[in-house]
Parts: structure tokens; sequence; C-alpha cells
């Protein structure tokens, strides 16, 4: 299981990336923002995609949009793990696609559950 | 060249000229006389308007500079304390989580290391065949205590590990904050500016005033108690409810 952690801080990084190796996902690469996580993502054969939205460059919510035009990635999932709280980006973000959303702050648990969610619908899907 | 309102002296020179032409009977001069009066007047006439109008200009865009001034003392300003009190809220909360993570910790982990030591010395002294069968059962209980007691000390640790990894998101959303108080305070910096350079009656000032953070789909930010809790949704159980009414 490869998985991209994209977030502007890099405090954050390590927090997503210390959480998911509890969880027991070792295969973990970061990028800073959108437009350095998507040539990762072309080159890369990731499984997974965890993506903050508020970053300087290309915002997380474009990231999807782009990930979800690309024939290649369109299938990729993509959790969202942001402060952006307002409902109207809850839904544009549902609609552009994102098959996870998670509320900063949010806790070790929420991830578990997010993350074990996607999975079992991407599995029941396939 | 001269271009401002002809002097008394020179206007009462003028009509001297102009009534002693009539006299003399050169009509000619006269109406070229007159008609050079009127002209000077009406050059200085225009100037008059030119300089009203630029004045109401300038006057129209200081008051649009009033109103954004107005803006940023009214709403940018508190709005900007309260992130900067919210930015000190969320670092006392996660320096105290941190804290009491590390107060709960720490015995745990001295205990875990008394403990060890002594069945370290109890385990030498068998190795040893230094044990009585009597001492050898008070060790093999211990041992059963330390087994059970370190499997639970362990999860325990790991526990307040994660909240200390996870309190540490403080810096990401503080940062957030922050940077939208610098942007705010660059706002009332490019306003002073303007406003010193408007009253420097300068004439290359920007009347356009600056965009908030009006768009709909710009990034908000964290949500900031007191600031812009309109429209957000309160916690992770609401993102969840809204997600599943979409057929999530």
């Amino acid at each position: 299981m490869k998985i991209l952690v994209v977030d502007d801080f890099s405090t954050m990084r390590r927090i997503i990336k210390n959480l998911l190796r509890d969880l027991g996902f070792n295969n973990t690469s970061e990028a800073d923002d959108g437009s350095s996580a998507l040539p990762v993502l072309q080159n890369g054969n990731f499984d997974f995609l965890i993506t903050d939205w508020n970053m300087p460059g290309m915002q997380g919510i474009d990231l999807l949009k782009a990930v979800r035009a690309d024939p290649k990635l369109a299938k990729l999932p993509v959790l969202m793990v942001t402060a952006e709280s307002k409902r109207e980006q809850i839904i544009e973000a549902a609609q552009a696609g994102v098959n996870g959303y998670i509320v900063k702050p949010f806790t070790a648990a929420t991830l578990k559950e997010k993350i074990e969610k996607i999975f079992e619908r991407v599995q029941a899907s396939a | 060249m001269e271009s401002g309102k002809p002097s008394i002296a020179a206007c009462k020179h003028q009509l001297r000229e102009l009534l002693q032409d009539m006299d003399n009977g050169s009509e000619q001069d006269a109406e070229r006389l007159l008609e050079s009066f009127v002209k000077s007047h009406e050059a200085s006439m225009f100037n008059e308007i030119g300089r009203i109008t630029r004045d109401l200009h300038d006057t129209l865009a200081s008051f649009q500079m009033d109103s954004q001034m107005v803006d940023l003392a009214e709403k940018g300003i508190p709005d900007a304390k309260e992130r900067l009190n919210y930015v000190i809220t969320l670092t006392e909360q996660a320096a105290n989580k941190v804290l009491s993570a590390v107060e709960e910790s720490l015995p745990v982990s001295e205990a875990l290391e008394t403990h060890a030591l002594k069945l370290d010395q109890s385990w030498k002294r068998f190795r040893q065949r230094e044990m009585t069968v009597e001492d050898f059962r008070a060790m093999a209980s211990e041992i059963d205590d330390f087994l059970g007691s370190t499997t639970q000390n362990a999860s325990l640790l790991h526990a307040n590990l994660s909240d200390m990894l996870l309190a540490q998101g403080f810096q990401d959303l503080t940062g957030q904050v922050i940077r939208r108080v610098i942007t705010m305070v660059q706002e009332v910096e490019d306003s002073l500016v303007d406003l010193i350079r408007m009253t420097r009656k300068t004439t290359d000032f920007r009347p356009e005033i600056q965009q908030g953070n009006g768009s709909l789909s710009a990034p908000a930010g964290p949500k900031v108690p007191g600031v812009n809790t309109a429209d957000h949704v309160s916690n992770q159980d609401d993102v969840d409810a809204l997600l599943s009414s979409l057929g999530f």
C-alpha cells in the first residue's frame, strides 16, 4: 500500500505519516502542494492519496479535480484532511469525487475509521 | 509661461489702454485688446475649474480610502485580535495536552525501570543457583505481575505518545490563522501608505479597494470562534452527517 500525503505544513505531514505507520502503512511519500503532488502521483503507482485543502500553489480541491480528470489516476481513493469546514466546501469536495473528508483537528481513531471505510468501499466495488 | 490669473495691475493697465484706444477712435485696436482681455480671464477660469475637478477627484478617492480604513478598523482589527486569541488558546491546549501526557507517562516509565531492575537481580541469583525454592516462587509471581503490567503500561505509553503526536497539529492550524493576520496587517500597511500618499497630494494613487477573502471557493482557513463560525460544520460528526446526506 503506497500512500501520498500532501500538506504544506511539514508538522502535519509528519503527524499523518506517524499515524499511518501506527495503522501498519509504512510506504508513504510526501508533497507540499498540489502542483508538486500531481507529477509524483502520475509517476508513482500510488494506492491512496491524503491531501490538505488550503495550500499555497495548487489547492487540494484542484488536485482532487486533476486526479479525477486524469484517466490513469481517476480511480485513486482520495481522503481530504483539512481545516476547511464550510458546508459549501464539503459539498464541493463531495461533488468533485472525494472518498472521505476529515476536519482538523482530528483524532487517530477518526483517521483509522475513515481509511478503513474507504478501503471497504473500494474492495466492495472492485 | 504664466498661465495664472492676470494681476490687478495688469488688468488696470489693459483697461486703461482699452479706454485710450477707444478715445483715440482706433476701433480695431480696441477690439483686439478687448478680445485678449476676455481670453486671459477665460484661461484663468479654465485653470480654476481644472483645480476644482482635481480636488473633487482627490476628495472622492480619499472617501474610498476612508471607507477602506473604517472597514479595517471596524472589522479587520477585531477579527485579527480574535484570531490571535485563538492562536493562544490552541497553543495552550496543545501544551497542556503534551504536559499531561508526559506527566502521566514519566511515572510509568520509572516504574517499568524499577520493576525490571529488581527482576534482573532476582534472575541473576537464579542463574547463579543462589535461589531458594520460596524465592523462586516469589520471582515467578513477580514475573507474572511484570508481564501483565508491562502490557498495560506499554499501551498507556503508546496512547500518550499518540496524543503528543496529534497535539502537534496546532502548528498547522495556528500557522494558517497567523498567515491570515499577516495578510491583514499587510492591508493596513498598504492603506496607511496610500493615505500618506494622498495627504501629500501626489497624483499616483490607486483608488481601487482591495478585495477581501470573499471569493466563494477560496479557502476560509480554520474556523475561529467569534470570527467565521457561520456556515461552518462544528465537528467531524457534522461532516459525516452532511456527507451521508449527499449519499456517502
